[in-house]
């Protein structure tokens, strides 16, 4: 493991580079193939609207594996994460367009641990809204 | 519906090993849209000290949720699964999951709860190599919601 940001130089509230990322229906598709989550909440308009949904959603996974990038970017190494954790707090609805929808990922640096490890705060939103809630990952610097 | 309690610190047997692929690996990097070279270059995954390529860190849900699906479809537990959402997760790491790992799954019931009319289930999938050692462990809370009046 060897992450390219070193402990000693990271305080509490060092803000990380914010990301944006777009999600179309083609992305869902290609994520539910490589995932295997083929739930028709996904992918079926038709199927999103009869159990409630305002329209076909991101898959919770997707975004979780989306606004990580945010921390392993600036870790360097993926490999230095060792805890990554969120709650879904609203669903990333992606409209049949060819805009879809953006994910718009800030994170900062919460605490600084022992064994050279911080925690990082991750903040989502999408369509104004907070999408992912207690967003949190343990990162361990060099 | 209240589940069946008895159900809480069941755990099931180990999953048959799941073989880690570095072309599965990169198409799933693909799909997240994440170009770290990590995950898709030998060479770059060992500059970084990593035998292989090593996968993005939500990879290992693909194998535990499949695990966790065996444990909530039981049919002994009462779970209606068509109103199941996801609710929390986590993942705490030994190592990152890479190319060339035969992983096994050993599911928990951590607990069963009902709050508001919905059933919460918590769900920890420890993921094992084939020698045994520790490589992540997930935990999913999976909320069935409640179902509509009338």
């Amino acid at each position: 493991m060897t992450a390219k940001i070193a402990y000693d130089e990271v305080e509490v509230g060092t803000e990380l580079p914010p990301q944006t990322f777009p999600v179309r229906r083609d992305t869902l598709v290609r994520y539910a193939g490589a995932s295997g989550d083929f739930n028709p909440i996904h992918w079926n308009e038709r199927f999103a609207k009869e159990v409630g949904l305002p329209d076909v959603i991101a898959h919770g996974m997707f975004t979780m594996a989306e606004a990580v990038r945010v921390v392993t970017d600036w870790a360097g190494d993926p490999g230095a994460l060792t805890e990554y954790g969120v709650r879904f707090t609203k669903p990333v609805v992606v409209p049949d367009d060819d805009e879809g929808a953006l994910i718009e990922v800030s994170a900062k640096v919460a605490a600084k641990l022992e064994d050279r490890t911080v925690r990082v705060d991750l903040t989502a939103v999408s369509g104004g809204q907070k999408v992912l809630g207690m967003s949190r990952a343990l990162v361990r610097l060099a | 519906m209240a589940l069946d309690q008895s159900f809480v610190g069941r755990t099931y047997p180990p999953t048959e090993p799941y073989e880690v692929g570095r072309e599965k690996i990169r198409e799933f990097a693909e799909a997240i849209g994440d170009a770290n070279p990590a995950y898709t270059d030998p060479d770059a995954a060992k500059a970084l000290g990593h035998p292989d390529v090593i996968a993005p860190p939500t990879f290992a849900f693909a194998i535990t949720f499949k695990a966790a699906g065996e444990v909530v479809q039981d049919p002994a537990l009462g779970l209606d699964y068509s109103r199941v959402v996801h609710g929390d997760q986590k993942f705490a790491y030994e190592r990152p999951v890479r190319a060339g790992d035969r992983l096994s799954v050993v599911s928990t019931i951590e607990s069963i709860k009902s709050l508001a009319g919905n059933d919460v289930i918590d769900i920890r999938g420890e993921v094992r190599d084939e020698s045994g050692e520790h490589v992540v462990t997930a935990h999913t809370k999976l909320v069935a919601r409640a179902a509509e009046e009338g």
